[in-house]
């Protein structure tokens, strides 16, 4: 039997040859947007509320329901618009990013923690620690964890900390659930059995023996939670029962803005592409820590 | 497989404990007191203290813990304050709507997501796949409440083509079942992508194909049929999460289902109608996947002879 070489295939269509080398040129600036794009939002979030005056509380109903672009009384422009009581939609954006940013990285941190820590003891040690824990998870799975967030949410008092801790009830299970089986996996190694031989306290293997290990994966898993938690902050203060009215949420005025539909698109449309293009950038970024996390796995 | 879902049932009960455990404990601690709220700021305190009596507020928390339960053995979850019916009634009332949004979403997205996914399959890493896998991220991203207020913008404000909330007619329900359709949409697209891809380095798709069948022929033909088992897999997993979306969405069209009257009942405190409808969003999760599994078992002789692993 003879060895066929496969020889280089060429498409005969060189229109497709040509685009498949525009979309590799561009792959690669286009692998970088979602970092560049999380990186501005970040940005924003810092420095925006410093540059921009912005009194959630405050109306100005002389200038209520203006289009984008419309330059108000007091000479400034309106970029994208106001709102039903004449307040800046743009300002309501950034401040929104920052709302966001802060609900989603508190979160994430109390869930990536919590997770992890549980993650490592049922990993670990097995046995009724893990039984408990699994038999926890399932429970908490058996709810849409909107639901479980709403009900938390509308039973207390409307509050950063209580979105927080609503968000978090169900946000820390795939983290535990992803360092278990992690766990599993790693403590079976060579290092470890070695570290156990030599008599390492149990707390420092695993902080230093088996925790570094956890880091790569639960860094994708951490960006694409990010997202769920922001578009769960977003739903819960949309349904009103998340954040005070006081606190600027893009959910919030995509709910104010939902009055004023028909005349007054501008208010829930741009909040709502500021959310989704940071959902989405997000998301890219954690598919992109996860396949270079899988291939660095492989090798 | 009797003992798979032997053992599956028992976890259920399980569940079910601790879930209606978890709602008494949150009820419980939450600030707010039901008797004051349900009779409003000028009630007197004799009649607050009275009606606490009737709700038995006053018992110690194990008293009342002992009390709920027995009373859930006998399938009595307490009535609705607000509407003095019972609280399953209220529930059940609203069910049917819920059920009928869900399913037109995921018939929605398991038709578009096969067809997607069937798609990009055809030539992987080719111009139609990047467009798909593009639609999928942007389908996943984009908060479901905001695409539906975006929707009634162009098809009920701009076009006046469906109305914008409500229900009773099939023209309400497509705006609510389309919005609520695209997360799992994408979800769908992108498994059945991944399965069908698989499914062409098999060898029985290389033996398809050396016979002469066309590459779209081998995956409707052949493929398609054992990539259903993991989308049908991920429709009852994702039930959940379809059922939690509704809750939302159907906050967004006014739509008359379970989603609203969990907003309205944790706004107005009413907790019996809380407790019996997370309670039974949660029965109709472990079901789903239960039954989820069982369909997959008989379409995979592979699980159902060499048991779970």
């Amino acid at each position: 039997m003879t060895t066929t070489i496969p020889l280089p295939v060429q498409d005969p269509r060189p229109w497709r040859r040509s685009l498949a080398g525009v979309s590799g040129r561009l792959g690669g600036a286009l692998a970088v947007l979602p970092l560049i794009v999380v990186g501005i939002y970040v940005l924003v979030a810092i420095v925006g509320p410093m540059l921009i005056a912005y009194d959630p509380v405050a109306t100005n109903l002389a200038e209520r329901l203006r289009p984008p672009g419309s330059v108000l009384a007091d000479g400034s422009t309106a970029i994208l618009g106001t709102d039903g009581t004449g307040r800046d939609v743009f300002a309501q954006v950034v401040y929104g990013a920052r709302t966001s940013m802060i609900i989603g990285a508190a979160t994430v941190v109390i869930c990536a923690a919590f997770g992890m820590l549980v993650g490592l003891a049922a990993g670990y040690w097995g046995g009724a620690v893990d039984i408990v824990l699994s038999r926890v998870i399932d429970v908490l799975i058996a709810f849409p964890g909107i639901v479980l967030a709403i009900v938390v949410a509308g039973l207390f008092e409307r509050g950063l900390l209580v979105v927080i801790v609503a968000l978090s009830l169900s946000g820390w299970v795939s983290f535990a659930r992803l360092t278990r089986a992690s766990t599993l996996s790693i403590k079976e190694r060579d290092w470890v059995a070695a570290a156990r031989v030599m008599g390492v306290s149990t707390i420092s293997i695993q902080a230093r023996h088996i925790a570094p290990f956890l880091v790569a994966p639960v860094a994708a898993l951490l960006a694409l939670e990010f997202g769920l938690i922001v578009l769960g902050e977003a739903g819960l203060s949309f349904l009103g029962i998340g954040l005070p009215p006081s606190t600027v949420s893009w959910g919030q005025t995509i709910a104010a803005g939902k009055e004023y539909l028909s005349t007054a698109w501008w208010i829930s449309a741009f909040p709502g592409m500021a959310l989704a293009l940071l959902v989405i950038m997000v998301g890219l970024l954690g598919d992109q820590l996860n396949s270079r996390y899988q291939r660095g796995g492989a090798r | 497989m009797l003992r798979m879902i032997a053992s599956r049932l028992a976890v259920g009960v399980f569940v079910l404990w601790g879930a209606t455990t978890l709602m008494f404990v949150l009820i419980r601690i939450a600030p707010g007191d039901p008797a004051t709220i349900l009779l409003g700021s000028d009630a007197t305190p004799e009649e607050i203290a009275a009606l606490r009596e009737r709700l038995g507020l006053d018992e110690n928390p194990l008293v009342q813990y002992l009390a709920y339960f027995a009373q859930l053995v006998r399938l009595d979850f307490g009535e609705s304050f607000r509407s003095n019916q019972p609280a399953m009634e209220v529930v059940l009332d609203r069910l049917p709507a819920t059920i009928q949004l869900t399913l037109a979403a995921t018939l929605i997205a398991v038709i578009i997501g096969l067809a997607l996914g069937l798609l990009a399959s055809r030539r992987p890493d080719g111009v139609v796949d990047r467009i798909v896998s593009t639609i999928a991220i942007l389908f996943q991203g984009m908060p479901t409440f905001w695409v539906g207020i975006m929707l009634i913008l162009v098809f009920a404000l701009t076009l006046r083509v469906l109305p914008s909330a409500g229900s009773g007619s099939f023209a309400h329900v497509v705006l609510p079942a389309v919005t609520l359709a695209l997360p799992f949409t994408a979800i769908v697209a992108r498994l059945s992508r991944a399965t069908l891809t698989e499914a062409m380095r098999e060898p029985y798709i290389q033996t398809a194909l050396s016979k002469g069948l066309s590459r779209g022929e081998a995956l409707r033909g052949h493929a398609l049929r054992n990539a259903l088992g993991p989308v049908i897999t991920i429709v009852g997993l994702q039930m959940g999460t379809l059922l939690g979306g509704a809750v939302v969405v159907e906050n967004v069209f006014a739509w008359p289902g379970l989603g609203t009257l969990i907003v309205q009942s944790v706004s107005y405190r009413d907790y019996s109608v809380v407790q019996a409808a997370v309670l039974l969003i949660a029965v109709i999760v472990l079901a789903l996947n239960l039954v989820a599994d069982i369909v997959n078992a008989a379409l995979d002789p592979r699980i159902r002879v060499g048991g779970r692993a």
